[in-house]
């Protein structure tokens, strides 16, 4: 069915026209975004994607009407059933909140009021909808924690948000926007939070609760696998604009503009790297762990027990120069307590760290320090990892200084590292905020290298870049590894990511290694159940984005290097057959 | 939920018996013999009379001995006996007691109240004049000294303006009885009452405040809003409720405070409560008197910090019972 022929029959669920939606001044672009302009039809999703910044989340906002104060729409109109949303009272368009348009969030860990019961804040969409009746609430209530899939509505329902974990959470808010069988669902990025394995479960309750009520479903995230799995049409946005939109299978197969191809190109496949050189293999290990464990103790005191967890129980691996490993695992799993324990930022409970050959683990912080500038760590959040307050510079050299470096020698080993993680000599004198957060995370890189380290240990250090940062962070990371030869642990959520990138991978759950081996024997034949859940779960498996990449390289087109004037095309106007 | 009860009711008692030893060495600790001081005050600096006074309160015996007699006669209920007013020092305490709780119990729940009022104001019309206007006399009630604004009071309401009594806690030879007795006693207590809560109004209203604002971001506000739940009704049950959360910890401190906190403001006026009797027996060397009163706050302090874990419980679901 193309669209003019939609057109004709009935009309779209909801219109969106030309859209244009003001920053305030000082940011680096006049609008969040432009002249966006799209439809959704009952019983279709529409996936919104982009990376951040892109303005993806703006239009799901602008339609809900809970867009910031600042942020005012200057032009457009978005139509439902007749009706301009940006020009009704706000009695009516908080009449039709959760009635007729629902939104489901992000974070489910804060999207619920953590001081009411997840039944009464489900009870409270009906409440404020006007169903006085608290027999027939309640009897709403269980019914929909059933349909979403919670255990034992009836207990779960007096439970508080604390008690539940990420997925279950994700289910009440899903349970609280179906409440009154709304028309039009939004999601924005429902299930990046979340653990693999349970967004693939949130993903298919999406789907199935999709079908059922044939609503229309706007879906905004940043992963092409997700859009992959669940799209009908597809939205590409990109600073505020959108460059490109059509069907799923268009737009993921046949990516027309630019933007989209780099994307779609930057992907995480999970082709494995190639296997680990036996050469490599034959020289003395760098670091071997044997039968690490560590348990967590938590509170108890004179008269109370403590709570125990056990993080890390038995592991044992081996790590050469020049090798990557990969520990996977999904939250919880103890694999960023392994690299917090290798590090000696937290002290184990028993076994072995044999660095060189000598057992760490024994060793004091006082002991331990002439070792730790030769154990690197790139950490996570490139927004919180570097001190606000301290340039580039002095967040370089810090180290260095401290370990007896000459401050004019370090600062020429600065310049040297910025030059090699991609960055200019200039953002020596200059603060982190000054730098977007693929930068920060190359000046965390610089940093863990200015010691000279021959063991870095990488917890989640792209997981919060977007997709083609990512990508490059990624390259980046291999091409120095191969440069100078470092031991590297890289511990991530995403076997896509760690295939990639690593020689050999050990999955860990519940503080225990379950499987080990070559990436690319991990990642197509796995062995381990647990393994193989992983991997199934893993959204887009029918979509292979190389191929993708590789049948375009075969055949450029020239809508491939259109000019920038011509980015902004328009719904309808789309060939599937270009 | 009676283990955790129990464990706290142990550590409290083992708190409180520290405190009793650690005032006792306090006290002796501290120069100026009592009994050589109501010899003076007596007329009489004879050393056998000095003596004989000491024997009669124990002062003559080791340290250790006296201290033993001390706890010992704590753990029954006997608190000692006043050098100076010569009565059984619980029957002074408990004589006073109900005018402070009186006093500091309105205070904190006049606090409370217009605080969290005067909070949830402004955080709603954030950036307006109201806003502007509160924000503004609470950082001057919360940096202006109590006992200045104590006499301000004083002098305005009382003496020049003659609105309210300016001290004692209720008209003295009147002889009211029954309700006209409560509504003597509830003029007296208005200016001692807001003296002694403006400071606290002060610091409820600017952590209510921007408590409030910072739930205002959180997600869940947003999911609220998202539901089509009414903003007045957001405010209430999703803001509100969750910005209590940090108040109340100050409240519990505030409440830690309702007997040993009033001693300056019952000074000033006159006010027949422990503070005054605290600040006398200082004054007079009464140790018996002053460990009595240290005690006693003691003893309040860790009821009411024990009190206020167990509404935590309440307030706040996710504090579970370890």
């Amino acid at each position: 069915m193309t669209t003019d022929q939609r057109h004709m029959s009935e009309p779209p669920l909801l219109s969106v026209r030309n859209l244009s939606i003001r920053l305030p001044e000082g940011f680096d672009r006049e609008y969040a975004i432009e002249d966006i302009t799209y439809d959704l039809d009952p019983g279709e999703i529409l996936c919104v994607v982009g990376e951040s910044g892109s303005g993806k989340s703006m239009t799901a906002n602008a339609i809900m009407g809970l867009l910031p104060e600042l942020l005012k729409p200057v032009r457009g109109s978005i139509e439902y059933r007749g009706r301009d949303l940006l020009t009704l009272p706000e009695e009516e368009k908080r009449e039709l909140r959760g009635r007729d348009i629902a939104m489901v969030f992000q974070e489910p860990l804060s999207a619920l009021n953590p001081l009411m019961t997840v039944g009464e804040q489900i009870d409270e969409v009906l409440l404020v909808h006007g169903e006085t009746d608290s027999g027939v609430r309640l009897k709403r209530v269980l019914e929909l924690l059933d349909f979403v899939g919670l255990p034992e509505p009836a207990t779960i329902r007096n439970s508080y948000p604390f008690r539940l974990s990420g997925g279950q959470r994700q289910r009440v808010v899903i349970a609280m926007a179906l409440a009154l069988e709304p028309s039009i669902l939004i999601a924005d990025e429902p299930t990046t939070a979340l653990d693999v394995t349970t967004q693939a479960q949130i993903l298919d309750l999406i789907k199935r609760i999709q079908r059922i009520k044939g609503m229309g479903v706007i879906f905004v995230t940043h992963d092409f696998g997700v859009v992959a799995d669940i799209a009908d049409r597809v939205i590409v946005m990109e600073k505020g604009l959108v460059v490109e939109q059509g069907t799923a299978e268009q737009v993921l197969n046949q990516p027309r503009h630019p933007y989209t191809q780099r994307l779609i190109a930057a992907v995480p496949h999970g082709a494995a790297a190639g296997g680990s050189g036996a050469a490599v293999h034959e020289q003395a290990p760098l670091l071997e762990l044997r039968d690490l464990n560590k348990t967590y103790r938590t509170g108890g005191g004179l008269f109370s027990k403590p709570r125990v967890v056990p993080a890390v129980q038995h592991v044992s691996l081996t790590l050469h120069r020049g090798q990557t490993l990969g520990v996977v695992g999904e939250s919880g799993s103890g694999k960023s307590t392994l690299g917090r324990i290798i590090i000696k930022l937290l002290q184990s409970d028993s076994g072995q760290i044999l660095y060189h050959g000598q057992d760490i683990a024994p060793l004091s912080q006082a002991a331990f320090r002439p070792m730790r500038k030769r154990i690197q760590m790139i950490f996570q959040d490139p927004f919180a990892s570097l001190n606000p307050r301290h340039t580039v510079g002095r967040i370089l050299t810090d180290g260095p200084v401290a370990n007896g470096v000459a401050r004019p020698e370090a600062r020429q080993r600065a310049e040297e590292l910025l030059a090699l993680v991609g960055l200019d000599a200039s953002a020596y004198g200059r603060y982190p905020h000054e730098f977007s957060g693929g930068q920060r995370q190359r000046i965390g890189i610089a940093r863990a290298l200015m010691l000279d380290p021959d063991l870095l240990i990488a917890d989640e250090s792209v997981s919060a870049l977007d997709v083609s940062v990512q990508e490059q962070v990624l390259r980046l990371l291999k091409e120095i590894q191969e440069r100078l030869q470092l031991g590297m642990i890289f511990i991530t959520h995403d076997l896509r990511v760690a295939a990639q990138i690593c020689d050999d991978i050990i999955v860990m759950r519940r503080g225990e290694v379950v499987e080990s081996g070559p990436a690319a024997r991990i990642f197509d034949a796995p062995q381990h159940e647990y393994t193989q859940r992983l991997i199934a779960a893993i959204p887009g498996k029918d979509w292979n984005p190389r191929q993708v990449i590789e049948s375009l390289q075969e055949e450029p087109s020239d809508v491939a290097h259109a000019s920038p004037a011509s980015r902004t095309l328009r719904w309808g106007t789309a060939d599937p057959a270009a | 939920m009676m283990s955790f009860t129990l464990q706290r009711v142990m550590k409290a008692f083992v708190v409180i018996l520290g405190v009793v030893i650690l005032n006792f060495f306090l006290i002796k600790m501290a120069p100026g013999d009592p009994a050589v001081i109501l010899a003076g005050e007596a007329g009489s600096g004879d050393p056998q009379f000095v003596e004989r006074l000491r024997a009669e309160f124990g002062l003559d015996q080791p340290v250790l001995v006296q201290l033993w007699n001390y706890v010992s006669g704590v753990l029954r209920g006997d608190l000692g006996f006043s050098y100076r007013n010569q009565v059984p020092v619980l029957d002074l305490i408990l004589d006073r007691l109900p005018a402070t709780l009186l006093l500091t119990g309105a205070a904190f729940v006049f606090s409370l109240v217009t605080g969290i009022l005067f909070g949830v104001l402004a955080a709603r019309n954030r950036g307006n004049v109201l806003d502007s206007i509160i924000t503004t006399l609470a950082l001057i009630f919360y940096a202006t000294p109590l006992f200045w604004i104590a006499l301000m009071a004083v002098l305005l309401f009382s003496l020049n303006l003659g609105w309210v009594p300016p001290f004692d806690m209720e008209t003295i030879g009147a002889g009211y009885t029954g309700w006209r007795r409560a509504l003597d006693i509830a003029h007296h207590m208005i200016l001692p009452v807001v003296t002694l809560g403006l400071f606290y109004t002060a610091i409820y209203t600017r952590l209510t405040r921007a408590s409030m604002l910072e739930v205002m971001g959180l997600d869940f506000v947003k999911t609220a809003r998202a539901k089509g739940v009414p903003k007045r009704r957001i405010i209430r049950r999703h803001v509100l409720r969750n910005a209590i959360l940090p108040v109340f910890t100050f409240a519990s401190m505030q409440a830690g405070q309702l007997v040993g906190g009033a001693i300056l403001t019952e000074t000033v006026f006159a006010w027949p409560g422990i503070g005054r009797l605290m600040f006398d027996a200082l004054m007079q060397r009464d140790y018996p008197v002053l460990l009595g009163v240290f005690l006693v706050t003691a003893i309040v302090v860790v009821a009411i910090n024990f009190i206020a874990d167990l509404l935590y419980r309440f307030v706040d679901p996710r504090i579970a019972i370890a």
